[in-house]
């Protein structure tokens, strides 16, 4: 019975973690590659881990496998948020298929500030950087 | 009889090496640099997913010291990227 739910549990993270990286591999731009890869990747290790805790009778491997989750699911967010705050700022051009990009021009170039009020900034810089056609669009 | 390491041999663990692989993929092609440093974290990634079913596998659970240590790495290695892409484009 038990190994039935492992089983069970072991697949369906292995799956997600397949998901990730089929979705690394064909997204059309960077900023939805980040966000399939994240969310997905962090539940299937944590499921994975989570057969660990079950597998092994022993009190410090389920606080270890506790402990690498609960490490993963504070860190991604954050490490995910920063890569793509940076990779705003060197203008990585978003997907040609993109409607609305609601932070064109609200960061300030020179200190890195970030306008909250939509009044307040010059509309002639407010140009989202959106991929044109003729640029090489893999997959 | 299908046993559970029989499962985790044939199934789980071709499932995570196929995965390591298309993320290897999105590392070499990657057009910019961000998509390298994601590709890299999602990579430290599955390899802690890696480590841990070959530890529930082979009934070492010490190896699951080793993915504490891959966990912190990655973090600190795409916090870094991130910090010094970012300051990069000042210059």
């Amino acid at each position: 019975m038990i190994e039935i739910i492992i089983g069970l549990i072991s697949t369906i993270g292995a799956l997600s973690i397949l998901f990730a990286s089929i979705g690394i591999l064909r997204m059309p731009d960077f900023y939805l590659r980040l966000s399939v890869t994240v969310k997905a990747s962090t539940l299937g290790v944590g499921l994975l881990l989570v057969c660990a805790a079950i597998v092994f009778p022993d009190v410090s491997v389920t606080t270890k496998a506790i402990a690498i989750f609960f490490f993963l699911l504070i860190t991604a967010p954050i490490a995910g948020h920063m890569i793509a705050r940076s990779a705003y700022f060197i203008g990585t051009p978003l997907w040609k298929g993109t409607i609305v990009d609601e932070l064109a021009g609200m960061y300030n170039k020179e200190t890195h500030e970030l306008e909250s009020d939509p009044d307040r900034i010059d509309p002639k810089e407010a140009i989202p950087n959106i991929a044109s056609d003729d640029e090489k669009q893999e997959d | 009889m299908i046993t559970l390491d029989t499962y985790f041999d044939y199934v789980i663990l071709p499932i995570l090496s196929i995965s390591a692989l298309l993320v290897f993929i999105r590392l070499l092609k990657g057009p910019a640099v961000v998509d390298r440093v994601i590709a890299l974290d999602l990579i430290i990634t599955i390899g802690i997913g890696i480590i841990t079913v070959y530890s529930i596998r082979m009934d070492q659970k010490v190896l699951l010291d080793v993915a504490i240590i891959l966990a912190l790495i990655a973090f600190l290695g795409t916090v870094a990227f991130s910090y010094y892409i970012e300051k990069q484009k000042d210059d």
